[in-house]
């Protein structure tokens, strides 16, 4: 196994870890405000300080990596729920009318502007985590239905597709039992990568104040209650920008390494 | 070459009223009545009407969907609710300084990328590959609105080299480019770090190519076969992704331009959200469709014009 797959699987398994823990134990309670302790610098008592509230940024950032991550995991779950199908139903009836309505609907969604898009979702039903999950969903479906798809059509054509036709099974069923089972790998690696756009993307609107409310932690609202306070505690600003670099590139690193340790040809060329 | 065009441009219509249609009835389900917004709660029923009906509020769908899009056609994107000004003069005002941010980001990104993908290939494995492709995982892992503020506390608050927002207007050219650099840069590096990774696998891949051994056999350096060979077909894709950029980082600017206090096209859009000045929200939105697609048929074009072989199979 790769050491990129090493060190993502590490840091990923650290921030899972620590969303996992924050459900029985936190440092502190975050719903407290303690505001003679606001701004202290990490030190004994409070390992990554304390923001404008008082508040233990440790205890915010393991909260905030489950809300993130419940978000960017839901939002891949939309993309690979709804997505796949498509791709796999588009496939099936390849070059008919409804592999081109589902591929000019695909090229259609990749035409918005996904922020606008997420701001205007978001801005409609109201900011709530549960509509953040939907706006970054939606972009995640045809990423899923062009990769599913693409990795589809060349297996259409293998034998054992030819032999399980003639042995009288539906488009469905071949596509369930033979074609599904040959790109989950694919969907896996691509879903590592959605997941940690995912994560940048929930950041991204909670920092505008479209993500999770308060007082449910997130990352993204801890870099937008920081921003005014950069210069006299850089901590608060610093602190969740690094949780979300190093949960990002543990995921991309994840996902290229497992990209490359699945992939047979590459495995073979190292080999 | 006609007929790749045509379909190319069939398809480029189209999608341009699928998109018009979607953008309008995603405005349409928007919540709350924007003539009782405008009045407040105290407004009276017949005042209340007489704006519904000025607005075009009481006209049946088709027929404001098609005064719309026709306005639209002729350069005539409605009024402002909020600003009371025309949407096309609030756009040509605001795109002066997001259409020139995208410029200069996509210019610095694309001068960051292309030697740092360049090196990064020719030196396989090496040191140099190594460290770069671990700058491009680090780029790509950034979000860029933290960027911005790491920029602003280093380039603005400690150094003061920089203001940390704001715009002058283009009748300082040179104050306007200071403070369009610390956005640019924040868009920027991402992007690079995309385009750059971008770069190195494509040129890997031509590197790898019979005609670059044919090259090497007719006696030219490895560096002579890269730059005269190997880099111009590897441009091929990168044109693709530097087509997407430009339409991601003239839409994307939305949070940076908040944050550096740029009227901007993001911070218009922004602000007629929650001022619920539809009009306004959907014609921008639509101008940015407009602009990725009206790109990503560039693109096309371009890549028919360099690769013969995209024009006889359309």
């Amino acid at each position: 196994m790769s050491r990129s797959i090493a060190i993502g699987a590490t840091l990923t398994l650290v921030f899972l870890g620590l969303a996992a823990l924050s459900f029985i134990y936190t440092p502190y309670d975050i719903q407290s405000f303690d505001i003679p302790n606001k701004l202290h610098r990490p030190d004994a008592a409070n390992w990554l300080g304390t923001d404008h509230f008082g508040r233990d940024i440790l205890s915010m950032i393991m909260l905030g990596a489950r809300t993130s991550i419940a978000v960017a995991v839901l939002a891949v779950g939309i993309g690979i729920c709804i997505g796949v199908p498509l791709g796999l139903l588009a496939a099936a009836r390849r070059g008919s009318l409804l592999d081109e309505l589902i591929m000019r609907g695909n090229d259609l969604v990749f035409a918005f502007p996904s922020l606008v898009i997420a701001i205007l979702i978001t801005a409609i039903f109201g900011p709530s985590a549960i509509n953040a999950i939907i706006a970054i969903g939606i972009f995640n479906i045809p990423v899923f239905a062009r990769l599913s798809r693409g990795a589809a059509l060349p297996i259409w054509e293998r034998d054992f597709i030819l032999a399980a036709r003639v042995a009288g099974k539906s488009s469905l069923r071949i596509s369930i039992e033979h074609i599904l089972p040959n790109i989950t790998n694919l969907m896996i690696v691509q879903g590592t990568i959605q997941f940690s756009l995912g994560i940048l993307a929930e950041a991204a609107l909670s920092y505008i104040g479209l993500g999770a409310q308060p007082p449910t932690a997130s990352w993204g609202r801890m870099l937008a209650d920081a921003q005014t306070l950069t210069s006299i505690a850089p901590h608060t600003a610093l602190i969740p920008g690094m949780a979300i670099v190093l949960m990002v590139l543990g995921l991309n690193l994840l996902g290229d390494g497992l990209r490359d340790w699945l992939d047979p040809r590459i495995r073979i060329a190292r080999t | 070459m006609i007929r790749y065009i045509a379909s190319r441009l069939l398809s480029l219509t189209l999608s341009l009223i699928a998109a018009s249609i979607v953008i309008f009835a995603v405005i349409e389900v928007i919540p709350g009545d924007p003539a009782a917004f405008m009045l407040g709660v105290n407004a009276r029923p017949d005042t209340l009407l007489a704006l519904r009906d000025q607005m075009g509020l009481n006209d049946p769908l088709p027929l404001r969907y098609f005064t719309w899009v026709t306005g639209m056609l002729t350069g005539d994107f409605g009024i402002s609710w909020t600003y009371k000004t025309p949407v096309a003069e609030l756009i040509n005002d605001r795109i002066w300084v997001s259409l020139p941010l995208a410029i200069y980001a996509l210019v610095l990104s694309t001068i960051i990328a292309f030697p740092a993908g360049i090196i990064a290939a020719s030196r396989r494995g090496g040191m140099g590959d190594v460290s770069i492709m671990g700058a491009t995982q680090l780029g790509v892992a950034i979000p860029n609105f933290w960027f911005a503020m790491i920029l602003v506390l280093i380039f603005a608050i400690k150094l003061r080299w920089f203001s940390a927002g704001g715009f002058p207007g283009w009748e300082t050219p040179l104050l306007a480019i200071k403070s369009l650099t610390l956005p640019a840069i924040a868009l920027a590096l991402p992007q690079a770090a995309i385009l750059a990774r971008v770069m190195r696998s494509s040129l890997l891949d031509n590197l790898g190519e019979d005609y670059i051994r044919t090259a090497r056999a007719k006696g030219l350096t490895r560096r002579q076969a890269l730059w005269r060979h190997a880099v111009r077909n590897a441009l091929i894709p990168v044109l693709t992704i530097i087509g997407l950029q430009f339409s991601f980082l003239l839409a994307g600017g939305i949070i940076i331009e908040q944050i550096f206090f740029l009227p901007g096209l993001g911070r218009l859009i922004f602000q007629s959200i929650s001022a619920r000045d539809l009009i306004v929200v959907e014609s921008v939105v639509m101008l940015l469709v407009f602009v990725v697609i009206v790109v990503n048929f560039a693109v096309d074009l371009a890549y028919a014009v360099v690769d013969p072989r995209l024009r006889s199979r359309a």
